[in-house]
């Protein structure tokens, strides 16, 4: 098949960006996204231009690495699906593609289609520690865990931090991300101790990353590639509610209530 | 994720963003995304609640003029209550109007360089637009208020109580058989004008389309929201939306269609001139308005 892309080219964070089309002449429908970009990729590099720089790392959908905005789509138009495991039977022969990095003032671009996500990381990192005691390996069951529980913790797990959804949300809120995580921790016994405090301090650095806020639009559910619901932020709001409000655990932990744990 | 995180150690670890004060209680509510929007939840909630009272009152409008402006003078007879609850309407929307803008000034900082392909996958219109259809209801309430709480818009024709002369007056103007404002006369009036009307039609749409996804997403940002009730949640908040636009529009239906108001000139005292008492003959002047 042929295609025709555009394609957001960026030399720098510093320098402005652009909108450039390449034909895309050779494309088997059993090419995924990326080997697709590949070829176009070499045939840039043997005409002796700067190739497309995308992120990728696993090609199997659970790294969260390949980013990218497909015809305005987060991952492209085929949903629960990473843009790695997105196949080029899903587009038609002399289709235009726009292809763009994620956009957000927290994601900021370093080159082409790569953006900076380390503002994930500093949400994670803000969330903290959870106690859990060190030793031996536990034995099994030895924590009765509900299934449900289990299922929702694993569902909210499943996570890849890929940034689609503050991609695909018009606010650019990461709010999908954040709820992911907080429920993941407070579905389990070990994430009780810190529960409070952690959907505060996320909630918070979230904030200061510069995310957009929350307007229950569900476009982030629709684009995430793990299938991830907005059932999760509700429960990001009753923890933040519950937490905010119970003035005694405010306490200020300290580096030393670690050891305790 | 895609790159090493810098672990800030000019920041103390594990500290709360809120202490022990009663400020640091509310300050979630008024500093944070989440907490903000909590806020307008709260404030929406009560001017929906509030829109749907004042639905209920003004449908005494059905029940005829003496209904009406007995109804509206019961809520001037509440005295300080009534500032009580005016003041209240102010402080939520307000809060409602302020919260909401500044989240959605904030919303579009999160993205400065915007998508040149434009898609959406799920998102409603209602969702996307709610910044909007909010300050067109901001633009409705301060003209309704000019028109009927204070009566700055228009004038209409009236026969003064004394002299019978058809003078043109304020809506304020109006008293009823009883003495008091006529209100009933006062809607009536209000929409003879075409003008006004289309803008009443318009905002109330707009209302409808600001409910229809405002009060499903009250109970997702106060986590009351689950996938098993969520198509119940929406299908609540059309229902409501639609029913008040109804409502509301019915009025000014029916009074556009000649269902409400009639050949009833409305009386007024301004410019009344006592009567001379010699030469007005006895019981004239006893004798009560015309009625319908
Ligand atoms: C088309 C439908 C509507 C009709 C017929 C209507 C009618 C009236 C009337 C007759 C009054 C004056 C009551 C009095 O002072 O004696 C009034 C007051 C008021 N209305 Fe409406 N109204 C409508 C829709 C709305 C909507 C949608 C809102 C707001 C969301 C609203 C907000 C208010 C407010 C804030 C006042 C002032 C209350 C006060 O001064 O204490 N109205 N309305
Ligand atoms: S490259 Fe790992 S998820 Fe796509």
């Amino acid at each position: 098949m042929k295609l025709t892309l555009h394609v957001w080219r960026q030399k720098d964070q510093k320098t402005p960006g652009r909108m450039e089309t390449y034909p895309a002449d050779h494309v088997s429908e059993d090419m995924s996204f990326l080997e697709m970009l590949d070829t176009v990729n070499e045939g840039l590099i043997h005409s002796g231009k700067e190739p497309i720089a995308f992120d990728h790392d696993c090609r199997e959908g659970i790294c969260g690495s390949c980013a990218m905005m497909i015809n305005g789509m987060a991952h492209g138009p085929e949903k629960g699906t990473t843009a790695c495991q997105l196949h080029m039977r899903k587009f038609h022969d002399g289709e235009q593609i726009y292809i763009e990095p994620w956009r957000a003032k927290a994601f900021p671009v370093l080159k082409d289609l790569v953006t900076d996500r380390s503002a994930f990381d500093r949400v994670i990192q803000a969330g903290g520690f959870v106690s859990v005691n060190t030793g031996g390996t536990p034995d099994g069951n030895a924590l009765p865990i509900p299934k449900e529980n289990a299922d929702t913790a694993m569902d909210a797990a499943s996570c890849i931090g890929c940034g689609a959804c503050v991609a695909a949300c018009p606010n650019a809120s990461a709010m999908l991300f954040v709820s992911a995580k907080v429920t993941h921790l407070a579905s389990m016994p070990q994430g009780q101790a810190e529960r409070r405090d952690r959907v505060l301090k996320m909630v918070d650095q979230h904030d200061k990353e510069g995310f957009g806020h929350c307007t229950n639009i569900y476009e982030c559910e629709a684009a995430c590639p793990k299938g991830i619901g907005v059932k999760f932020i509700a429960q990001l709001n009753r923890d933040f509610l519950t937490s905010s409000m119970k003035v005694v655990n405010k306490r200020e932990a300290t580096g030393a209530d670690a050891a305790a744990g | 994720m895609s790159s090493t995180a810098p672990t800030k150690r000019s920041q103390p670890t594990n500290t709360l963003p809120s202490g022990k004060g009663v400020y640091d209680w509310v300050k979630p509510f008024l500093t944070t995304t989440v907490g903000m929007k909590v806020t307008t939840a709260i404030t929406g909630t009560a001017l929906t609640l509030f829109v749907i009272a004042h639905l209920i009152g003004n449908l005494k409008i059905y029940d005829g003029r003496d209904s009406l402006n007995a109804y509206a003078h019961f809520l001037k007879s509440l005295g300080p209550w009534l500032w009580v609850a005016r003041i209240g309407l102010l402080v939520a929307f307000t809060l409602h109007l302020v919260f909401a803008l500044y989240l959605k000034k904030r919303s579009s900082d999160a993205r400065p360089v915007k998508y040149a392909y434009k898609q959406t996958v799920q998102a409603s219109w209602a969702s996307r637009t709610m910044p909007w259809t909010g300050l067109v209801i901001l633009a409705f309430v301060l003209f309704h208020l000019a028109h009927f709480t204070l009566g700055m818009v228009g004038t209409t024709d009236a026969r003064q109580e004394m002299a019978r002369k058809i003078v043109q007056v304020g809506y304020m103007d109006l008293i009823d058989d009883k003495g008091r404002p006529d209100v009933y006369s006062m809607v009536v009036a209000g929409f003879s004008n075409n003008i006004v009307c289309v803008c009443y039609v318009i905002a109330q749409l707009l209302l409808m389309v600001h409910l229809s996804h405002g009060i499903a997403s009250v109970f997702q940002t106060l986590g009351l929201n689950t996938p098993r009730i969520q198509p119940a949640l929406k299908r609540l908040a059309w229902g409501i939306a639609i029913l008040i636009a109804i409502g509301n529009i019915g009025i000014v239906a029916s009074v556009r269609l000649s269902w409400l108001g009639d050949s009833y000139v409305p009386i007024t005292r301004v410019g009344d001139a006592p009567p001379a008492p010699v030469s007005q003959p006895v019981g004239e002047q006893a004798t009560p308005p015309k009625k319908n």
